[in-house]
């Protein structure tokens, strides 16, 4: 069961790896799930997604106003970079890091045009990662 | 989870015997999905996970029990608080190892990590493989009480055993009745042997950075080598992180690097001076035949009248010279190079026809010592040196005798650290590489070479002026203690007028720092225009010496002469002697430089031929 999961998991993260998408950091997730957590990856690139949107929503926010709060945006960048180096969302990733140099040139639109390309980039993995999850369930309900 | 299987064993160490298995972590991330990874990944090695999105939650379950965790894991930003901020508190109060991670692999950050206390600093995506080596960390923190007791007595038979507090506080005990070195400082170590033995408590590893141990000898300094005890000089430093078992460690192995300085430094600076040159070779030079050569090069020396008052004045007129040369160049260089100017003042002493034997032993070798760079002195006047120096020196042997018998009892702890033996100067003559083993070995040769006897005699006696030379290492030497530094700084500060300050009187670092300053400053002329003050210094030295030998006395060179060095406080001396010669010039030249020696020394530079090198300082 959970070599089938991690099949077609594997064959996701395949196609994503290959688009650029992912990186190897997720390869290293994938095998680090084992027996004793067989849910992890799932948990956590749930998490990430959760996470992410809700990151992307409050940046969003912040940047609407005329007068902005770099420092506050500059750290939700920050956090959702890590957690997309963690779980291997290079595009993810990279968009942060580009978003952080704006935050520390203190260019409104700069960090706007960033956030634009960051929900771009960040839907497109996360709606694959729910993709992945979601055969990943329905191998698992197969298989019961 | 199974890795608890193994975390009784040990309450603190996480793990028993089968460490790292089972180490206790603590990680906290406010990005649910970096924890749940770094969560992954800990269990994956096997360590037991705790893990929280809040640093005030994490902060909490420190506070609640203290050895619940072996190591904690940050990151830097953090809503609630800072990363840093936590480190520091952590690091505060619980002493345990904090582990740093981020996305941002910033240099600056990095750097802002390293200085707030983090052992190691992550980027995020973690790594398996980074994770698997954290617990080092643990295993760094648990030993460094005790590693840095052993480092500090730099002696293999003290703290070979690294762990056994019990033994070397049975050596230190032992070598304590012989140096009857009142220093607390002893006993401290003695403490903190036994507490990191006994307890392996945890304590932070205190990396004894060049600033750190400025703060620390200017401590030291300001206290007065044989007033230094570990809590004042705790107070004093004003520093955080750091307990008074740090301080007692570092304080005994800094005095025994100012006995091998003050050893090596004499007979350096003899051969420096004489070789006009820096040269850590040299130090295997025959001190005496460095001596002679120096004397013969700058026709300095006079010959030594046989007369034993006038010996030692001359003799220390002479060491003036060559010490005030060989300071120079060892100050500069290095303080082993004082070592030759002790070497060279034993050749002296030669020809005063001292008893070599007894000048080696008399603690006047260890003033030579000190004189050349108050480590030499440090390690004679460790006791070792003193004791006999006494005896050799003829009229001021009852002085000094007295008075090295004092400065044994301090100096003998730096010098018992390294001979652990009663006043004997194997090798003064030799300047070993490093200066911990420079002092036994020095001491010996003292006996065997009599040159460094000699010297020392020279320099306890009347000698000051190498003294003066090692002034500056007097402030190394703050270790010897009082009499000890009192030489030392006599040294130290006139370079050149061998301020013997035969006198236990509490060798003031201020006036050492005098000293050292006109030591410095005489060291600076002696490259230059040292041979203009050299005359003066000669001259004052021969006053000076006295003087400083005196002490209170009057600065009559008369007390030299009188082989009573000093009786009286050497901070007159000292103070005399900086008058004299401007040695205060010196002296402030010299400080400058020793400090400069001193960083040298801490760092894991050969210059010194190793000069500090079996000493773990730790050098950040």
């Amino acid at each position: 069961m959970a070599a089938t999961m991690k099949l077609s998991t594997l064959g996701y993260a395949a196609s994503m790896l290959s688009t650029g998408l992912l990186d190897e950091q997720f390869q290293k997730l994938l095998l680090l799930q084992n027996k004793s957590d067989p849910n992890f990856v799932a948990e956590t690139i749930t998490l990430f997604c959760e996470d992410g949107e809700h990151t992307i929503g409050e940046l969003t926010k912040r940047l609407d106003k005329q007068c902005v709060n770099f420092d506050e945006v500059a750290a939700f960048v920050h956090k959702l970079e890590g957690g997309s180096a963690s779980v291997g969302a290079k595009r993810v990733k990279n968009t942060c890091i580009q978003f952080l140099e704006f935050c520390k040139e203190k260019s409104r639109d700069g960090c706007l045009k960033t956030l634009d390309t960051l929900r771009v980039v960040f839907y497109e993995v996360s709606g694959k990662f729910k993709d992945m999850l979601q055969l990943e369930q329905q191998q698992a309900e197969a298989t019961k | 989870m199974t890795v608890e299987k193994r975390v009784s064993g040990a309450g603190g160490g996480g793990g028993g015997d089968q460490f790292p298995v089972g180490m206790r972590v603590l990680a906290v991330d406010d990005d649910p999905t970096c924890l749940k990874v770094l969560e992954n990944l800990l269990r994956r090695c096997q360590y037991h996970v705790t893990t929280t999105g809040q640093a005030a939650t994490a902060l909490k379950m420190l506070r609640e029990n203290k050895d619940q965790f072996d190591l904690v894991i940050s990151d830097v930003h953090m809503p609630d608080m800072d990363g840093f901020k936590l480190l520091e508190l952590v690091g505060l109060e619980m002493d345990l190892p904090v582990i740093m991670l981020s996305a941002n692999g910033e240099t600056q950050t990095v750097m802002k990590g390293i200085t707030h206390g983090a052992c190691d600093y992550l980027l995020k995506p973690v790594r398996l493989e980074q994770l698997k080596t954290i617990w080092q960390h643990v295993i760094r923190r648990n030993t460094k009480p005790r590693g840095s007791d052993n480092d500090d007595a730099g002696q293999k038979a003290q703290n070979g055993e690294g762990e056994n507090g019990g033994a070397n506080r049975n050596k230190r005990q032992s070598r304590r009745d012989r140096d009857e070195n009142g220093d607390d400082g002893d006993d401290s170590d003695d403490n903190s042997n036994e507490n990191g033995d006994s307890s392996s408590q945890k304590k932070p590893r205190v990396v004894w950075s060049v600033e750190l141990h400025r703060k620390f000898v200017a401590a030291v300094n300001q206290l007065g080598i044989d007033k230094a005890v570990p809590k004042k000089i705790l107070d004093l430093m004003n520093v955080e992180n750091i307990t008074r078992e740090n301080v007692a460690s570092h304080l005994q192995k800094y005095r025994l690097y100012l006995k091998r300085m003050s050893m090596d430094a004499s007979r350096q600076a003899n051969l420096v001076a004489a070789l006009g040159g820096r040269n850590p070779a040299y130090s295997n030079m025959n001190s005496l035949d460095v001596f002679r050569h120096y004397n013969n090069a700058y026709g300095r020396y006079r010959p030594v009248p046989t007369s034993t008052h006038s010996q030692s004045n001359n003799f220390l007129a002479r060491m003036n010279t060559p010490s005030a040369y060989g300071m120079h160049g060892l100050l500069s260089s290095q303080p082993l190079q004082l070592s030759h100017a002790q070497n060279t003042m034993g050749t002296s002493l030669n020809d005063l026809g001292v008893n070599n034997g007894n000048l080696i032993r008399a603690p006047h070798m260890s003033t030579m010592v000190t004189g050349t760079s108050g480590n030499s002195f440090a390690n004679i006047s460790n006791g070792v040196s003193l004791a006999p120096a006494n005896r050799s020196v003829q009229p001021l042997e009852s002085s000094n005798r007295q008075h090295l018998g004092r400065i044994n009892s301090s100096s003998t702890d730096s010098f018992s650290s390294f001979a652990g033996e009663s006043p004997h100067f194997p090798d003064l003559g030799r300047s070993s590489n490093t200066w911990q083993s420079a002092v036994p070995s020095n001491i010996q040769e003292l006996g065997q070479n009599g040159s460094m006897s000699q010297a020392t005699l020279q320099v306890n006696g009347h000698r000051m002026e190498p003294v003066s030379s090692f002034t500056t290492s007097s402030n190394q030497i703050t270790s010897l203690g009082n009499e000890m530094q009192s030489q030392a700084a006599s040294l130290a500060s006139s370079t050149l007028p061998m301020v013997f300050n035969q006198d236990a009187a509490p060798f003031t670092f201020t006036s050492s720092t005098n000293s050292r300053e006109a030591l410095n400053s005489n060291l600076a002329f002696s490259n230059s225009g040292i041979n203009n003050s050299l005359p003066n210094l000669r001259i004052d030295s021969s006053a000076v010496p006295r003087q400083a030998l005196d002490g209170g006395n009057a600065g009559g060179g008369a007390s030299l002469q009188d082989g009573r060095i000093d009786q009286h406080t050497t901070g007159n001396q000292l103070n005399y002697t900086n008058d004299l010669m401007g040695t205060s010039r010196l002296q402030r030249g010299l400080s400058g430089s020793l400090d400069d020696i001193v960083v040298d020394m801490f760092r894991p530079d050969n210059d010194n031929g190793g000069l500090f090198i079996d000493g773990d300082w730790q050098l950040v």
